[in-house]
């Protein structure tokens, strides 16, 4: 657990960076640091591990008072990451990531094969061992950068945008390991991020800090996205948060309709005759869906030859039976012949919804917490009037 | 007249080499080292105060000024005021080694101080989070990334203290220097210039042996800059 008690840093100049935070990071998960720049969220961050001195107030690592500990002793004690990853370049890779269990006065050759270990398990392959940093790629790097951090195998980590200066598809791609080996090994991690987004998917809690280093609010990503505390959380939350909070809402049993489907291979006249609405949905030999054809228009004697790759309309999302209603929502709405395709946990195909199915679920589900207790309806009524400002 | 066959021709220079070859190359022995023990002297020096130029950002232009300046003191006039300064003997080789290690500070300084300023923000930040102290991180981080640059600096100062310390022999140093001396006394009727041609071969010789020595060091010492993307 990481408890900040009335933190506040004022540089000499007088600009505070942050102002009386309390708050407390619990042991085993991810509380996520977000806010617009100038909100003293990584000033926050560096207060832990004592890159920077609290102008006054506490931190507490567990029972220990953080300005007690020599702050060399102390950050061996935490994994660090950061946005580009700071990896040592006169170093190899494997040696990059031993560097706190080096520092500790581990045994080298143990350390190299822990690193050796630690590196597969962010997904690198042994022979990146011998590489240095320039020979890999941002992604790579950021890899080797959390590897490094878990070396020493610290309780607590810090990670300060690590995931912001890679591209979109590398970042959701480290986003969701990182989720993985987080749920292995249970880290206390406080994570610092200016994206919103990020904040809400890797956060089990979210602080908003607002410029001028002030805690707006600290909540779960649901409880952020249903009820902001003020107008500045509401709009940093963003426009499409009903929408969004739907990405924490199950939905539980979705009532597919049956589709009736093509394989690949088919000749194109069978698939017109189960085409409805002029679309027919075609799969592969796995019942998994490959993408929509479509039909109409094309006269009967143009329809020769058979279901091809090439023909396919790629739009539609998939959701998955028991997932969330975001992605039941998103499958139906992205989906060109408007009936969203829903599979099973293996992708099989069980049949599709439409999005008027689904906003009726959502209101089936968001009905009882309308009858809720009056104080929950007094809290949404004066949100209502907020927003009607 | 023919200036390849008569015995003061240039080329001449081998046969006065064999001629003097003892004299000559205890003369380059102690050029040498003359050359090199300075620069080792200065960069031991320059690199604490280097590192106190880029640790303390006040101090980082009165340092790399005034120990930039020290380079503008003619080499003659300190080789002539050291020993009345120090008490030692005029001829005693210790003179040179200090004026030139004087000189390599001045050039080092700055080369040190710049060497360890290009040192990435989320590198040194990162070493410091790991946890070294500030001392370890020196040694272990910031020194070995800024190897290219001091040996750069390193290069310019050897070459230039090879070239210097053949003006030492005009206050009777022996060494290379000694060489152009000699060919400008033995050139009083007309002009002789085997010893100044053999002075000027030797000590461009010289000067290319250690330049390419640390290249090689320096290459030895970063075999990450040799780490080609695969990209």
């Amino acid at each position: 657990m990481i408890r900040f008690e009335s933190v506040s840093k004022q540089y000499p100049d007088g600009t505070k960076a942050v102002d009386e935070l309390s708050l407390v990071a619990p042991s085993g998960e991810i509380t996520v640091l977000v806010g617009p720049s100038g909100c003293g969220k990584t000033t926050s961050l560096r207060m832990i591990n004592r890159m920077i001195e609290p102008t006054s107030g506490r931190i507490w690592l567990d029972d220990r008072d953080t300005s007690k500990v020599a702050p060399a002793q102390l950050r061996r004690g935490i994994g660090y990451v950061i946005q580009h990853a700071g990896l040592f370049p006169h170093r190899t890779i494997v040696d990059n990531v031993a560097t706190v269990p080096f520092l500790l006065g581990r045994d080298k050759r143990e350390a190299r094969k822990n690193a050796l270990e630690l590196l597969e398990r962010v997904g690198l392959p042994a022979h990146f061992a011998k590489r240095y940093p320039a020979q890999l790629s941002g992604g790579q790097q950021q890899r080797v950068g959390v590897a490094r951090a878990l070396a020493a195998d610290p309780p607590v980590m810090l990670m300060d945008e690590p995931f912001s200066a890679v591209d979109p598809v590398v970042r959701e791609q480290l986003q969701n390991e990182f989720l993985r080996l987080q749920g292995d090994l249970g880290k206390t991690i406080v994570f610092v991020t200016h994206d919103i987004d990020e904040a809400i998917k890797l956060g089990d809690n979210v602080a908003v800090l607002r410029v001028g280093g002030h805690l707006a609010q600290l909540a779960t990503p649901a409880e952020l996205l249903a009820t902001p505390a003020d107008p500045f959380v509401a709009a940093f939350v963003g426009r499409d948060r009903g929408y969004r909070a739907l990405g924490f809402a199950s939905a539980g049993e979705i009532p597919v309709g049956a589709e009736p489907s093509v394989r690949q291979g088919e000749a194109l006249t069978s698939a017109k005759d189960l085409a409805q609405d002029g679309w027919v949905l075609v799969v592969d030999d796995a019942q998994a869906p490959q993408g929509w054809l479509h039909l109409t228009g094309v006269p009967d004697s143009g329809l020769t030859g058979t279901v091809e790759p090439a023909l396919l309309n790629l739009g539609g999302t998939l959701a998955t039976q028991g997932g969330t209603l975001r992605a039941a929502l998103d499958a139906a709405l992205s989906s060109p012949s408007g009936r969203g395709v829903v599979v099973d946990t293996d992708g099989r195909l069980l049949g599709s919804v439409t999005a008027s199915q689904v906003l009726a679920l959502i209101e089936q589900r968001a009905a009882p917490s309308r009858t809720a207790p009056a104080e929950l309806g007094a809290n949404l009524g004066a949100n209502l009037r907020k927003a009607t400002l | 007249m023919n200036l390849a066959s008569s015995d003061s021709s240039p080329l001449k220079l081998f046969q006065y080499f064999t001629d003097h070859h003892s004299q000559v190359l205890s003369w380059l022995w102690s050029h040498a080292w003359l050359s090199v023990l300075p620069v080792v002297i200065g960069l031991v020096i320059a690199l604490p105060l280097g590192w106190l130029a880029r640790r303390y950002r006040w101090a980082y232009p009165p340092m790399v000024s005034l120990t930039g300046l020290l380079y503008t003191i003619p080499s003659i006039a300190l080789f002539v005021i050291l020993p009345r300064a120090l008490g030692t003997q005029v001829l005693d080789p210790i003179n040179v080694v200090i004026a030139l290690s004087i000189y390599t500070v001045a050039l080092m300084v700055r080369v040190v101080a710049d060497g360890l300023g290009a040192v990435p923000e989320d590198v040194s930040q990162a070493a410091t989070a790991m946890g070294y102290t500030p001392l370890q991180r020196v040694i272990k981080v910031d020194l070995p990334i800024a190897v290219p640059v001091i040996a750069a600096g390193l290069r310019v100062a050897t070459v230039s203290n090879v070239s210097m310390v053949a003006v030492a022999a005009t206050i009777g140093v022996p060494e290379l220097g000694q060489l152009f001396t000699n060919g400008f006394q033995l050139s009083a009727g007309s002009p002789y210039y085997p010893p100044i041609a053999l002075g000027i071969v030797m000590c461009v010789l010289l000067a290319v042996v250690f330049d390419v020595a640390i290249v090689l060091l320096n290459s030895a010492l970063t075999p990450w800059r040799r780490a080609v993307s695969p990209r």
